[in-house]
C-alpha cells in the first residue's frame, strides 16, 4: 500500500469519529491535505472533457482562439493562452454576461468586417502578415488618435487582452510560467531568501 | 398564520453567531446557562464550504464568479469563505439622497469571522477618551483598564501573533511569535526606518504554535477562504465548538430575527423570527437576550422592535439607535519596485495577511487632522489571481511574447498600501428604518446616510502623501493617480467598504445620550444586551473585531453574575 492510501484511510478514520450532525470539525493537517488532493483529482478529471462553446459560434470561437494565442503565444518552453484554456474561460463568462457579449461578440464582428474591407476575407482566413498588420493597429491606444475609426477595435482588443491574461495566468501553465511556488503546507515560513541589495 | 412558539424558555437567546454571538455563547454556556442562538444563514461545513488550497484553474470561472461578477466587487470572490455579500437577493437596503454606502453582510454560522482579515489590534487608552483628548465625539463609559483583562482573555484563547513594542498608540497584548518578514515587508521596513515611521510585526489572530489542540498555521496565505485546520480565528471553529460541547446550546440556523418582543413588565420575553427554509413565523422565549447581529443589523432589529412601551424601538428612548454610525477612513495606493524583479522564485505565501504593519506613529505631535491611522501593506509573489495583470496589460499594451514576458517580469514587483483611520461621528451619518421598503420576510430594511467630514479627507490626504514617501524612499515608483477633488478626494473609500461599521447603539453613562451602559446592557430594558460593534463610542484606527470580543466577554460575565443574582 502506498503512503497516499494510508493517508486516505486516516482521513476516513478522522471523519468517522465525528458525528454527521457535528457543525464543525477540526481536520488534522495531513488529513486536510489528502482530502484536498482527492478533491483536486476529481475536479481535474471533469475539466479534461472537450469544450463546447456556450456563446460563440464555431467561426467566432476559432477567431477567439486565434486572438488569445496571439496575445499570449506559446514559446519554446511554455504553452500559451490556448493550451491554458483561456478561450474556454472567456466563452464561459461571455455566455453569462450581456456586456461581454456586446463587447467581445461585437468586437469579433468588427474585426471580421474590417478585415473584409482591407483584405477581402475574414480575420482567420488572413495570412499571418495580414493578421499582424491589423493586430498592430488595434493593440495600441495611441493609434486611435491617428485613426479614430480604430477606436472600437482598440477597445475590444484591450478588453480581450486583459481577459486572456487572466485566463492564462490563472491556469496551471501560466502559474508555473510565473514561478509561483506557494499553495503548500509548511511547518515554518522561511521568510525572504537572501537577495543582494534588497 | 399560526406562529410556532418554543415550549422551552431558555436562559439566554443570542441573535447572531459571529465574533459577538460566538463569544457570548462560549462564556454563557460555560458559565452554566442554557442558550439558544439564532443565525440568519445556514450552518457551515468547512470541508465542503472552504476553498482552501483550491487553484484558480480548478474553478471554471477561475475565481471571477458567474458572469465575472467579482471583477467589480471589492474583497470577495469565489474563493472567499461563505457567505459574504454586498447584495443579497430579497434583502435590500437603501441609501438617502446623495449618500453612498456599501453594507457587507455574511449570513452563515460564524458570520464575517469566517473570512475576516484576522487583524487583532487593541484599542489604546486614548481611544476610549475621544472628547477628553480633543473635544470631538464622546468618551466611552469604560477605560482601557476596564477592558485590558478581557483583551488578555480573548488573545490567550483565540491566539494572536505579534511582538512587544511598547508603542502608546498600539498597546501590546499576549502574543505568539510572529512569522518572518517576506521580501516585500523587508523593503518597506527599511524605508520606514529611514523615514522614522514605525513598522513592526503585525498582530493577527493566526496561531504560529498549537493552541488548545488547534494546529499551527501551515502558511498557505489563504485565511480569507476559511481555514480547514482552524489555525486562524473564526467564531464557527473556535467559539462555537466549546459552547456546543457543553450540551447547553441550541443553534437555530436560517433564522431571520424580526423583532424582540416585550412583556407587560417592560422586559424582553421572546424573539420572533422567520424560518427561512419554509417561511414559517416562529418565536423563541428566553430570560435574557444578547443581540450580536452586526452593528447595523442589530440596530435594525431594535428599531423594528416597536411596542406601546417602546414606540421608537427597543432600548431607544434616547433616540440614538442608528445614529453615530462610522466606518474606518480608507485610502490606498500601490508602487512598483524594480528590485523585486530580481528576487528568485520562492514560496512567498506566509500567513493569510501581512507579517508587518505600520501602527499610528504620529501620536506625539500635532497633525493637520485629529486622531490617527495605521497602514496595512502587502504584495509580492502571491497566488496569481484574476484581474492581477490588468495594470501591466494597460501600461505595456501590445501582444505576443513581449507582453507575456512583461507580465512575468512584473509579477511580484508590486506592493499595495492601505490606510485605516478614525472617523469621528457626524450628524449626517446614520442608519434608520426605510418606511417604504421591506425585505422578502416583510421586515423593514435600513436606509443609510453617509458623509465624510473634513477631518477624514485631510487624513486621506496624509495617507496618500505617506504612501508616496514610503514607496519612493524604498526605491519604487508610486503608480496610483490621486485626484484631490470629486466625491472621493485622495481616494477616500466609499462608506461601509472598509467593513468597520460601528456605533449604532453606543454605550455611555447618560441614558439620554446613549443606548447601553458599559456592560452593553440597554439602559431601558435590563435583560437586553447589545454586544457587537453597535456598542462602540469611537471607531479608532484599530480593526474592531478583537475589541468586540473583549467587550462581549466582559458583558457576558456581567450577564452571568446578574443572572445568578436574579437581577434579570
Amino acid at each position: 500500500m502506498n503512503s497516499d492510501g494510508i493517508q486516505r484511510r486516516d482521513v476516513l478514520k478522522t471523519l468517522a469519529v465525528v458525528p454527521a450532525s457535528a457543525l464543525i470539525r477540526l481536520v488534522p493537517l495531513q488529513a486536510a491535505e489528502t482530502a484536498h488532493n482527492a478533491v483536486r483529482e476529481v475536479k481535474a478529471a471533469s475539466a479534461a472533457a472537450a469544450y463546447a462553446p456556450k456563446f460563440f459560434n464555431p467561426r467566432e470561437y476559432t477567431t477567439l482562439q486565434s486572438l488569445c494565442q496571439a496575445i499570449i503565444p506559446s514559446d519554446d518552453r511554455w504553452g500559451g493562452a490556448l493550451e491554458a484554456g483561456a478561450p474556454e474561460f472567456i466563452d464561459l463568462l461571455t455566455s453569462e454576461n450581456e456586456e461581454y457579449q456586446r463587447r467581445l461578440g461585437g468586437g469579433i464582428m468588427w474585426l471580421d468586417a474590417t478585415c473584409q474591407k482591407r483584405f477581402d476575407k475574414a480575420y482567420v482566413e488572413c495570412s499571418p502578415s495580414e493578421q499582424k498588420e491589423i493586430l498592430d493597429l488595434i493593440a495600441y491606444r495611441a493609434n486611435a488618435e491617428k485613426d479614430p475609426s480604430l477606436a472600437t477595435g482598440i477597445g475590444f482588443f484591450s478588453f480581450l487582452r486583459e481577459l486572456t491574461a487572466d485566463g492564462y495566468f490563472s491556469s496551471k501553465i501560466g502559474i508555473a510560467y510565473l514561478g509561483y511556488l506557494g499553495n503548500t503546507y509548511l511547518l515554518e515560513f522561511p521568510g525572504c531568501p537572501p537577495v543582494p541589495d534588497l | 398564520m399560526q406562529v410556532i412558539r418554543s415550549p422551552k424558555v431558555y436562559d439566554v437567546c443570542i441573535v447572531g453567531s459571529g465574533a459577538a454571538g460566538g463569544t457570548a455563547a462560549k462564556v454563557l454556556t460555560e458559565g452554566g446557562l442554557e442558550v439558544v442562538m439564532l443565525e440568519a444563514g445556514p450552518t457551515l461545513n468547512p470541508d465542503k464550504d472552504f476553498k482552501e488550497h483550491v487553484w484558480p484553474y480548478q474553478l471554471p470561472h477561475r475565481g471571477a464568479g458567474i458572469a465575472g461578477i467579482y471583477y467589480n466587487i471589492p474583497y470577495i470572490n469565489e474563493f472567499t469563505a461563505p457567505n459574504a455579500f454586498f447584495t443579497i437577493p430579497g434583502e435590500p437596503y437603501t441609501t438617502g439622497p446623495d449618500s453612498k454606502f456599501m453594507w457587507l453582510r455574511s449570513r452563515i454560522v460564524g458570520g464575517r469571522t469566517n473570512h475576516w482579515a484576522r487583524i487583532a489590534l487593541r484599542f489604546a487608552d486614548v481611544d476610549f477618551r475621544g472628547r477628553s483628548s480633543d473635544g470631538m465625539g464622546d468618551d466611552w463609559p469604560i477605560t482601557y483598564q476596564d477592558l485590558a483583562a478581557y483583551y488578555d482573555k480573548v488573545e490567550s484563547y483565540i491566539g494572536v501573533f505579534g511582538s512587544k513594542e511598547n508603542i502608546p498608540s498600539a498597546p501590546d497584548g499576549i502574543f505568539l511569535p510572529p512569522p518572518k518578514p517576506r521580501c516585500t515587508e523587508t523593503i518597506i521596513k527599511k524605508a520606514c526606518d529611514r523615514l522614522n515611521i514605525l513598522c513592526v510585526p503585525s498582530r493577527l489572530a493566526i496561531i504560529t504554535k498549537e493552541v488548545n489542540g488547534r494546529p499551527p498555521c501551515h502558511y498557505c496565505a489563504q485565511c480569507e477562504r476559511g481555514c480547514m485546520t482552524a489555525s486562524n480565528f473564526s467564531s464557527s471553529q473556535v467559539m462555537l465548538p466549546p459552547a456546543l460541547a457543553t450540551g447547553r446550546m441550541t443553534l437555530i440556523p436560517n433564522a431571520m430575527a424580526r423583532e424582540v418582543l416585550v412583556g407587560k413588565d417592560g422586559k424582553a420575553k421572546a424573539v420572533s423570527y422567520v424560518d427561512k427554509t419554509n417561511r414559517q413565523e416562529r418565536q423563541v422565549r428566553a430570560r435574557a437576550f444578547v443581540i450580536g447581529a452586526s452593528a447595523c443589523e442589530s440596530a435594525r432589529l431594535l428599531l423594528n422592535s416597536k411596542s406601546t412601551l417602546f414606540p421608537d424601538g427597543l432600548g431607544n428612548s434616547s433616540g440614538v439607535i442608528g445614529r453615530y454610525l462610522t466606518d474606518s477612513v480608507g485610502s490606498s495606493g500601490y508602487g512598483y519596485f524594480p528590485q523585486l524583479e530580481k528576487v528568485p522564485p520562492h514560496n512567498h505565501d506566509g500567513v493569510g495577511g501581512m507579517h508587518m504593519y505600520i501602527p499610528w506613529w504620529k501620536f506625539d505631535r500635532k497633525n493637520d487632522f485629529l486622531r490617527g491611522y495605521h497602514i496595512e501593506f502587502g504584495g509580492g509573489r502571491g497566488m496569481p489571481r484574476f484581474g492581477q495583470f490588468n495594470g501591466t496589460c494597460r501600461e505595456f499594451e501590445g501582444y505576443g511574447v513581449g507582453l507575456k514576458q512583461k507580465c512575468q517580469q512584473s509579477y511580484g514587483a508590486f506592493i499595495g498600501l492601505a490606510g485605516r483611520g478614525e472617523m469621528i461621528p457626524n450628524q449626517q451619518t446614520y442608519c434608520e428604518i426605510d418606511p417604504d421598503v421591506a425585505d422578502e420576510w416583510g421586515i423593514p430594511v435600513l436606509r443609510f446616510h453617509f458623509k465624510w467630514d473634513e477631518n477624514e479627507i485631510k487624513m486621506a490626504k496624509d495617507m496618500q502623501e505617506t504612501f508616496r514617501a514610503i514607496v519612493e524612499k524604498a526605491g519604487g515608483t508610486y503608480m496610483t493617480k490621486v485626484e484631490t477633488t470629486g466625491d472621493y478626494p485622495y481616494r477616500i473609500s466609499v462608506g461601509g467598504v472598509i467593513l468597520h461599521e460601528l456605533g449604532t447603539a453606543r454605550m455611555g453613562t447618560n441614558p439620554r445620550t446613549s443606548a447601553l451602559n458599559g456592560f452593553c446592557q440597554t439602559h431601558d430594558v435590563k435583560n437586553v444586551f447589545v454586544t457587537d460593534g453597535a456598542a462602540f463610542v469611537t471607531n479608532p484606527d484599530k480593526n474592531p473585531t478583537l475589541t468586540i470580543m473583549a467587550l462581549c466577554w466582559r458583558a457576558s460575565e456581567f450577564l452571568l453574575q446578574e443572572a445568578k443574582k436574579g437581577n434579570l
